[in-house]
């Protein structure tokens, strides 16, 4: 099972024509998943590879189709719009592979978001996949394989890495979700882990962060409070040096947090299994599974 | 994208933020001239580098005459200042700011910045001026009063009167910073800024209120919004292969490390460094190539990564999702053969292909050795060191 998307999902893609788009459009489809509407502002009437219909609008793609979530290729400039375009037709899930909105934007789409009962994935992510049901994204599929551990990043290539790792030692995943590298992201490590605490069919998290902000932090005392299933945690960026990435007084609301080695401490203290190199991600689930 | 503070003092006060009067000079001739057009009794002469804490380096000096503008200017221009931001090696002073002296009562301190919990600006005054926030943040967080601003309102007056009532304003000064704050928060906004800090924001006897020092970053996601921002990047305060590397669409970090590496995505990049650290070496870059990596910007990397002299060893580290690694191998190949490579060179490999892509490197009778797995690379390029 799975969280978020799975065999029913009936998948719109905005920007299905763009290059991007459509090349990774063709690879949803091929691993499996229901893509039933395209959007493309005055394509309205065509017909994607002689199969998915294109709309000029979401609105009239969600009345004609069905369709339930949308993924997002549109570019930065015009990105902000079509992710409330789509939430204000209603759609329950989006996902925002776009890279390089402005944060000006994202901060308008959090707020408006908060009225609408859509979750927002992303932006600058790879997208989520629950394997064996549903892509949507633009992950590699043959790495993942159906299985009970959940997987949440802000990374995109370091979480394929992660997962190969899961998947040769034959540990499943039961949904990976690519929350996006952005400042502000539509759900976070803690909403993410919400979900999976719920989930029956998940019995393990996979959360793997990085340095800047204290999303990670949050997420480690919602671990201690209230998750109830094992943790394997890595933060890339222990070498990083400071003052590069991290805005000078963005960690001060934090009180001077937003370095790998906070985030680590935390996560530890919150019970997780906390990796210090990436190569051991698999094996330290193997082993808070019981398996090894 | 970071920018000068006079600079950033020229943009705040097209939105209508209270600055000194001042101007920027390039020569001791015209910091005197300056002086002279300002007319104060005394003028500030400030070098103009994108790091704090000048005041204590010797970077902020005040001036009694033009005379004294003139000498002062001639001492910092080509000086290298060293701050707590700077590193030992310090940064060169080209021009400095030379503004009018302003008769302060007080000083305080104003920034604006994304807080990412709660995904709204956050507007932070404090009556502890011209000490470093980070500071007072630790030894006396209740001295730091804070506003949340929703995105659908903007900053309401009734918000910014209660910061100014909180530091304790009144009179002129308490009008004065009200409008300060307000046009401070329009800058911010239509700037698309990603922080600007004014430390100090000064109250003059006569009840005016300033920005002393002014510090502004812009979102470099929002550029194509201000195509004009292009001109004030300063090539001068960037490291040169880090110029280099942008013309390429290279994100390049230098780090003092000699085992360089490249790697396709951010996340996967740090985490290379991260083990390269782990196996007992030290990285000497961030270096992410995009998801792609062709043979053309796996040979540009080579050439960034190569004109680090401390570079001794070379990692690759892809992981081929969607691109087949067999490409990747032959790209890396390609690259290879038109770059001197005079370093040992591990590559590694993963994803789609994988195998096909080692035996391609194998058989290439290029010197170098292939990794099966992040640890077996790791290891392999800090061995190669000894």
């Amino acid at each position: 099972m799975s969280v978020l998307a799975d065999k029913n999902t009936r998948l719109l893609v905005q920007g299905i024509t763009g290059g991007e788009g459509s090349f990774h459009t063709r690879q949803m489809m091929e691993y499996g998943t229901q893509v039933v509407a395209g959007v493309t502002p005055g394509k309205g009437g065509q017909k994607f590879d002689d199969r998915v219909p294109i709309f000029n609008t979401v609105e009239e793609a969600v009345r004609e189709t069905g369709a339930n979530a949308s993924v997002i290729f549109v570019p930065p400039p015009f990105a902000a719009d079509a992710i409330m375009e789509a939430a204000d037709a209603g759609v329950s899930l989006i996902v925002t592979i776009t890279e390089g909105i402005p944060t000006r934007d994202m901060i308008t789409v959090k707020a408006f978001l908060e009225k609408k009962a859509t979750r927002m994935i992303g932006p600058n992510c790879p997208g989520i996949i629950s394997p064996g049901q549903c892509k949507i994204g633009i992950m590699p599929g043959f790495i993942h394989r159906e299985g009970r551990v959940g997987v949440i990043s802000r990374s995109g290539t370091l979480t394929y890495e992660a997962v190969k790792q899961l998947s040769d030692l034959g540990i499943g995943q039961s949904t990976c979700i690519g929350i996006g590298g952005d400042p502000v992201i539509g759900t976070t490590f803690t909403d993410a882990l919400k979900l999976f605490n719920d989930d029956p069919d998940t019995d393990a998290v996979v959360l793997i962060g990085e340095i800047g902000g204290t999303a990670e932090q949050e997420a480690a005392a919602y671990i201690k409070s209230e998750f109830k299933k094992p943790v394997v945690a890595f933060i890339a960026g222990q070498t990083a040096p400071p003052g590069r990435r991290m805005g000078h007084a963005g960690a001060i609301i934090s009180g001077g947090e937003g370095t790998a080695a906070e985030k680590m401490a935390a996560l530890r203290d919150a019970g997780a299994h906390v990796c210090e190199s990436p190569a051991v991600i698999g094996k330290t689930m193997q082993k808070a599974l019981g398996l090894a | 994208m970071k920018i000068h503070e006079y600079q950033a003092k020229a943009i705040l006060k097209q939105y209508g933020v209270a600055v000194p009067e001042g101007k920027i000079a390039r020569t001791p001739e015209e910091a005197e001239a300056i002086a002279r057009e300002l007319g104060t009794d005394v003028v500030v002469v400030k070098a103009q580098i994108h790091a704090g804490g000048r005041g204590k380096a010797g970077g902020v000096k005040l001036a009694k005459s033009p005379e004294e503008a003139r000498e002062i200017a001639a001492n910092m221009i080509g000086m290298k200042l060293v701050t707590h931001q700077t590193g030992p090696e310090g940064k060169e002073v080209r021009q400095v700011l030379v503004e009018q002296g302003l008769d302060i009562a007080k000083e305080y301190y104003l920034g604006i910045v994304l807080d990412r919990s709660r995904s709204q600006l956050v507007i932070m005054a404090s009556t502890e001026g011209g000490v470093e926030i980070e500071k007072v943040a630790a030894e006396t967080p209740e001295k730091i009063i804070k506003e949340w601003i929703d995105p659908l309102t903007g900053l309401r007056p009734a918000q910014a009167r209660k910061i100014a009532f909180a530091l304790g304003l009144k009179g002129d000064a308490f009008k004065n910073a009200v409008k300060f704050l307000h046009a401070l928060y329009e800058a911010y906004v239509q700037t698309d800024a990603s922080l600007a800090e004014i430390n100090p924001l000064v109250e003059t006897r006569d009840g005016r209120v300033l920005a002393l020092d002014a510090k502004m970053n812009f979102d470099d996601n929002a550029l194509f919004r201000h195509p004009d921002y292009a001109e004030l990047r300063d090539l001068n305060e960037e490291e040169p292969l880090e110029v280099e590397a942008s013309k390429y669409n290279l994100n390049y970090i230098k780090l003092d490390g000699n085992v360089g590496c490249m790697v396709n995505g951010a996340g996967l990049a740090m985490a290379t460094m991260d083990i390269i650290k782990l196996a007992g070496g030290e990285p000497a870059n961030f270096l992410d190539v995009g998801g792609g990596a062709s043979a053309e910007t796996v040979e540009n990397g080579f050439r960034i990564i190569l004109s680090d002299p401390n570079v001794k060893a070379v990692l690759i580290n892809i992981f081929g999702g969607i691109v087949r690694c067999d490409r990747v191998a032959r790209g890396v190949i390609q690259a290879a053969k038109n770059v001197d490579i005079h370093v040992p060179l591990v590559v590694r490999l993963e994803g789609t292909n994988a195998e096909e892509a080692a035996r391609l490197l194998d058989e290439s009778g290029l010197k170098l050795q292939v990794a099966n797995s992040l640890e077996d690379a790791a290891q392999k390029v800090v061995a190669s060191l000894a």
